[in-house]
């Protein structure tokens, strides 16, 4: 009989146990990349892993939760995006209006490469396709002259 | 010679990123649209501070004004405690509900404003800040006023005056139900 009841017991401590291990299966790392992404809504460029604020310490709960409930990394950000906007995403969306974030500075970049291109073979150019400055034939004369001397000294 | 061919440039280069900070330095930065407007209000079950319980299903038929407060929110939720009491009596008979919704608070400090103002609507606390998220609160005060449908129609950042609460109600009340 009492092997019966420590039999229970121990039933019931391992089923505790393991319900306790898998409510605890979420992982804290996946709950910090997901806060990484998101921004804190009461700080001024601070995700919500990074603020020690009361309500990224809240929102960090959320996220576990949901997590623990079953949903994707994804899943959870597109919660907050549905309840917040673009606006809670760290890095705007590359597609839509936000698209242009992304690809902008790189279009800047090409441009201004081609530009730098243009301007350096012209200027490599210039000396090639300059006419010679107008000399005075007197002068012409003169410095011929000299120069010869130069050549019998 | 180069240099005139490329006398646009500057231009073409300045001209839209001082249109861009024209643009930009001309919007509030605070001021972001709800994605929540128009679409279903998310369901909400909470014990008020009264110890009775309250949701948003058993709302539903009626207008409401959800408050988003803390007793730390100097001045705005001060400033706004007066009219949520005084809208809250004037329309009370007239299908609205008034809520209130206590976020990042103490309790202690939250009944002794709700004690301050002598309000008697409903209000209670929001202790994980479930409903806050849901609701897409960035801070408070914020106030959402939800349809006889129960989807929301409204959010006001900062203080509700009485105009503001009388316009939105008004409004919302002509609807048909």
């Amino acid at each position: 009989m009492t092997r019966g009841w420590a039999g229970a017991a121990a039933a019931v401590v391992l089923a505790v146990g393991l319900g306790w291990a898998a409510a605890a299966t979420v992982d804290e790392q996946t709950v910090h990349d997901v806060a990484t992404q998101l921004r804190c809504v009461v700080c001024q460029s601070l995700s919500v892993a990074d603020s020690p604020s009361e309500t990224a310490n809240q929102m960090r709960g959320v996220i576990r939760e949901r997590l623990a409930a079953g949903d994707s990394p994804e899943q959870v950000r597109a919660y907050f995006v549905e309840k917040y906007g673009d606006w809670i995403l760290l890095s705007p969306p590359k597609s839509g209006f936000t698209l242009l974030v992304w690809v902008v500075p790189f279009v800047a970049l090409g441009i201004g490469l081609v530009l730098v291109a243009v301007v350096v073979r012209r200027w490599s150019r210039t000396p090639q396709t300059a006419t010679p400055p107008h000399l005075d034939p007197a002068v012409r004369e003169r410095i011929r002259r000299e120069m010869s001397g130069m050549d019998k000294s | 010679m180069s240099a005139s061919r490329l006398r646009w440039a500057i231009p073409a280069a300045v001209v839209p990123v001082l249109l861009l900070l024209a643009y930009g330095f001309r919007t509030d930065p605070r001021e972001i649209p709800s994605p929540l407007l128009g679409r279903p209000a998310t369901a909400f079950s909470l014990t008020t501070f009264s110890g009775t319980a309250l949701s948003l299903e058993s709302l539903r038929g009626k207008v409401v004004v959800l408050n988003f407060w803390a007793s730390w929110c100097v001045p705005a939720c001060y400033e706004e405690a007066p009219t949520l009491e005084r809208t809250w009596r004037a329309y009370k008979d007239k299908g609205v509900m008034v809520v209130g919704i206590n976020i990042q608070d103490k309790e202690e400090a939250a009944r002794e404003f709700l004690r301050r103002f002598e309000h008697s609507f409903p209000n209670a606390p929001d202790p994980k800040g479930r409903v806050s998220v849901d609701y897409g609160v960035y801070g408070v005060p914020e106030t959402f006023f939800i349809d006889r449908k129960g989807r929301v129609r409204f959010k006001h950042v900062g203080a509700l005056t009485d105009d503001i609460a009388r316009r939105e109600l008004d409004a919302l009340l002509k609807e048909p139900s």
